[in-house]
């Protein structure tokens, strides 16, 4: 055994484009592993847009659908709510849909809506994943006289107006997420695909 | 840069072995310089092993170990989950290659006599090894509870009712119900995931730990550790990193070559890695026309059928077919030769070991054909050759010529 | 159980390969998994005759609509085709289940009909093709029919509009132990179907594809990738031998 007049150039060259193919090979094996943890068909196929009939809601009421496995109010807002969103907008912390991940682009509006009467959100608790409670009553005695109606979060307290916005103070810290949704009829909306909606 | 990271090696080495570790299982653990072909395999058992925990993890993810649920969940990884299908074949292709592997590997023990002392526990941990690999392949075969995977766990686990006065009861509480049922497939799937590869990883670990203690065999049956050069290094050894490195990396790539071959375009293999079968969900109503174990098995298959049952009980094949792989851990004692390698062993034990091959890979044969009068025949004097074998082995030396030993390793 | 262990070694006799079809020598299905026009006619079939007995419960529609050639120009699944193979109440993404209820089918099957995703692989293609070929009238069966690699098949010829009822043409055989049995030799057409003898074999084989397809979806794909995986290990397989003949050339 000897070293002598080896030629190090070679070697390292050698060694070096070894280690490189098999970086590449590497990756490539890693790849499809990293991918195969992706949601399944399906979860994708769970995941489709779901059609939700809301011909049957009063005003005031809620509904709540099933969307990716997760709950999505339809609010039907009354007239009264509608002007009360405006009055509160002093406690709340972010009135105007600033931050845009939490509604599509078209629902940054002061109703936070396609159509004013109706609210759709992903009704789960932007702190930690809480599903908030519905409270449309005005005023009770556990949320203070200044309560227009909204959703309180029993985990946590967080309090939310009729827009899904999220109050001061609370720990939550951002809205609530308006997913994408689309009137197919005026009583039927499809829950996940937005396309062709426009602001 | 480089000082920053020497400060960190010296930081760990003082609290962690690391590069004392690195000197001593690579880059100053010394290898016969004259290993051949035959010392591949071991290297790639190590590699199947890392596929099949790694691909097993994942597949683990998406698979359900439930009666009602696990076959479509198979289905459900070959087609809903991406690049399941990939996954799902690496590890059934796996399961295969780790016993070809694992089979050559041993077959190289047995020519240039790697077993004989100082190597015994080597061997040993090594056939604790293959059972412990057979018991991994049992358990998982359930797993895609398919017609095969059902009747091959129902007449397996009904070979430990044979067992005289205790082996209904046996049979039952390996099985957790009266047939093989959701509560097998539950157990069998802690065994598959769990048990058994730690099992296997502890065992692979003591086997490689052994086996740098005493250093490692040869094709020449040298000890090259009694020739040492004035620096203390044996002359006829080289560092295992790099020159065992750069040359095991030729080797996996060379297996993957065919591994990917068969894993991308024939990953059933012709019904012997995936048998058509296993494509009907388990139904414990109706026996397949057909069954056969899986290939790797079926050498001791056909010694199982070999033995006629005698007063009404089975279990006498049953014993022939344990003694089959328990005989293995007696081979260092069994060989008295005091030669090692089949280089320099007489000509009756090229004869014996030539034969043995034929003989295991005739009986892996008959295991998959049906068992006519005459294959059944054929199949009792293979089962007679291959414990024969072992016990030739102890007299053969007694008259064997064998040829002087060379003081340094050739070639 | 001692009694089951020597059943298994003794009589249920293993056997290599596919199961073949009690001895009948299989015809050949020549199926082309490249061939969409074929796979599409396949489905169609598929949709129409099986799918309302069998399900193929692994198998989603989009999947099916993509891999089948469903599509638009710029390549997006084609939602009003594939629509065509499917009831109004099911959505694309959903898998090919069925509305049967399990215990009315095996009331009126004796066993509840097999889910057909998988069914080429553990059957084969040919033994599909010739089953799809092979039913013939035999009033002593609950379906007046029985098929001939698949004796006493709990099933009617579902089919049979397309190829029409045939009565098979037997003849009594001694064999080489001296035993008399009765082969089949032929079929003769009784009432015609829909389609002449070249248009059914191609329906056949066009249901046969989709089998085999649905057996495997990624099949074809696995192959393409194993090519550029191969490439890419025999270039690996070729530096790798280089550094190591470099390594090599210390150690005499």
């Amino acid at each position: 055994m000897s070293t002598e007049g080896v030629d190090k150039g070679r070697r390292r060259f050698l060694t070096a484009a070894t280690a490189v193919v098999g970086a590449v090979g590497g990756a490539a094996v890693a790849a499809p592993f990293v991918l195969s943890m992706q949601p399944s068909e399906r979860a994708k196929a769970a995941g489709a847009p779901v059609e939700a009939d809301i011909s049957k809601l009063e005003p005031g009421q809620m509904a709540t659908f099933e969307w990716r496995g997760k709950p999505v109010w339809v609010v039907r807002r009354t007239e009264q709510n509608l002007k009360d969103l405006a009055s509160i907008e002093g406690k709340l912390l972010d009135p105007a849909s600033d931050n845009t991940g939490q509604q599509p682009a078209w629902a940054k509006n002061p109703t936070r809506a396609q159509k004013e009467e109706f609210l759709v959100l992903v009704g789960i608790c932007t702190h930690l994943g809480c599903s908030p409670t519905y409270r449309p009553d005005i005023a009770p005695a556990d949320l203070g006289a200044d309560w227009k109606g909204g959703f309180f979060c029993p985990c946590h307290g967080s309090r939310f107006d009729l827009a899904g916005r999220v109050y001061s103070g609370v720990p939550a810290p951002k809205n609530l997420e308006v997913p994408p949704y689309k009137f197919l009829t005026d009583s039927q909306i499809l829950i996940g695909d937005d396309e062709g909606v426009t602001a | 840069m480089n000082d920053k990271l020497m400060q960190l090696l010296g930081w760990v080495d003082a609290r962690f072995p690391l590069t004392k570790m690195w000197k001593e299982h690579l880059s100053e653990y010394y290898a016969p310089k004259n290993f051949n072909f035959w010392y591949f395999f071991g290297s790639l058992a190590l590699l199947v092993l890392v596929i099949q925990i790694v691909s097993g993890i994942l597949l683990t993810m998406s698979y359900k170990p439930d009666g009602v649920l696990a076959f479509g969940s198979v289905e459900y990884i070959m087609r809903d989950v991406d690049w399941g299908w990939l996954i799902r074949y690496m590890h059934s292709t796996g399961a295969s290659a780790f016993f070809a592997v694992v089979y050559l590997h041993m077959f190289r023990g047995l020519m240039y006599g790697s077993y004989k002392a100082p190597r015994e526990l080597i061997w040993i941990f090594g056939c604790l090894i293959y059972l412990a690999l057979m018991a991994e392949a049992f358990f998982g075969y359930l797993l895609p509870w398919g017609q095969m995977s059902y009747w091959g766990a129902q007449v397996i686990v009904n070979l430990f009712a044979t067992v005289p006065f205790v082996g209904t009861e046996l049979a039952e509480w390996i099985r957790g119900d009266y047939v093989v049922s959701d509560a097998t497939l539950n157990r069998f799937f802690a065994f598959h995931v769990i048990a058994l590869p730690l099992v296997l990883v502890g065992l692979v670990a003591a086997h490689i730990i052994a086996l740098h203690e005493v250093g490692s065999n040869n094709p020449d049956g040298v000890e090259i550790k009694k020739n040492k050069g004035p620096d203390g290094k044996p002359l006829d050894g080289i560092p295992f990193h790099p020159y065992y490195t750069v040359k095991d990396i030729v080797g996996v790539i060379g297996f993957l070559i065919i591994f990917c071959a068969i894993l991308f375009f024939a990953p059933e293999m012709g019904g012997f890695f995936i048998e058509h079968p296993n494509f009907e969900p388990a139904n414990p109503l109706k026996t397949p026309e057909h069954i056969a174990p899986v290939w790797y098995f079926t050498p001791f298959y056909a010694m199982l059928r070999a033995v006629p049952s005698i007063a009404g009980s089975a279990f006498p094949g049953v014993v022939v077919m344990g003694a089959a792989t328990i005989i293995l851990f007696f081979l260092p004692w069994l060989d008295r030769s005091p030669v090692k390698s089949i280089r320099y062993r007489g000509l009756c034990y090229k004869v014996l070991l030539a034969l043995f091959v034929v003989d295991f890979i005739l009986l892996g044969y008959l295991g998959v054909k049906p068992a006519t009068p005459i294959l059944t025949l054929i199949a009792q004097i293979g089962t007679i050759y291959y414990f024969a074998f072992f016990f030739l082995l102890a007299i053969i030396p007694k008259f064997e010529k064998t040829k002087p030993v060379p003081e340094r390793v050739t070639g | 159980m001692k009694k089951l262990i020597v059943a298994f070694v003794f009589a249920a006799l293993p056997a290599l390969g596919m199961a073949a079809g009690g001895g009948v020598q299989l015809q050949k299905a020549n199926i082309d998994l490249a061939d969409n026009a074929s796979l599409q006619r396949g489905a169609r079939i598929f949709v129409n005759y099986c799918l309302s007995c069998h399900s193929a419960a692994y198998q989603r529609y989009n999947r099916v609509g993509m891999d089948i050639g469903l599509t638009t120009d710029d390549g997006e699944l084609d939602v009003d085709q594939l629509k065509q193979l499917m009831l109004a109440a099911d959505k694309v993404g959903e898998t090919m289940t069925i509305a049967m209820p399990q215990g009315d089918a095996k009331k009126w099957f004796g066993n509840p009909p097999p889910d057909l995703t998988v069914i080429a692989r553990a059957r084969g293609v040919d033994w599909l093709y010739t089953y799809f070929k092979t039913f013939y009238i035999d009033e002593s069966r609950p379906f007046g029919v029985n098929n001939q690699v698949f004796a006493d098949v709990g099933m009617p010829h579902v089919l049979w509009e397309l190829e029409g009822m045939k009565k098979a043409v037997k003849k009594t055989e001694t064999d080489a132990d001296g035993n008399e049995k009765t082969v089949i030799t032929g079929y003769e057409m009784v009432t015609p179907g829909s389609m002449s003898e070249q248009e059914y074999d191609q329906a056949a084989r066009d249901l046969t594809n989709f089998l085999a397809y649905s057996g495997e979806p990624i099949q074809l794909k696995r192959k393409e990738i194993g090519v550029y995986v191969l490439i890419f290990l025999f270039f690996f397989f070729i530096v790798a031998y280089l550094l190591k003949k470099e390594y090599w050339k210390d150690v005499h």
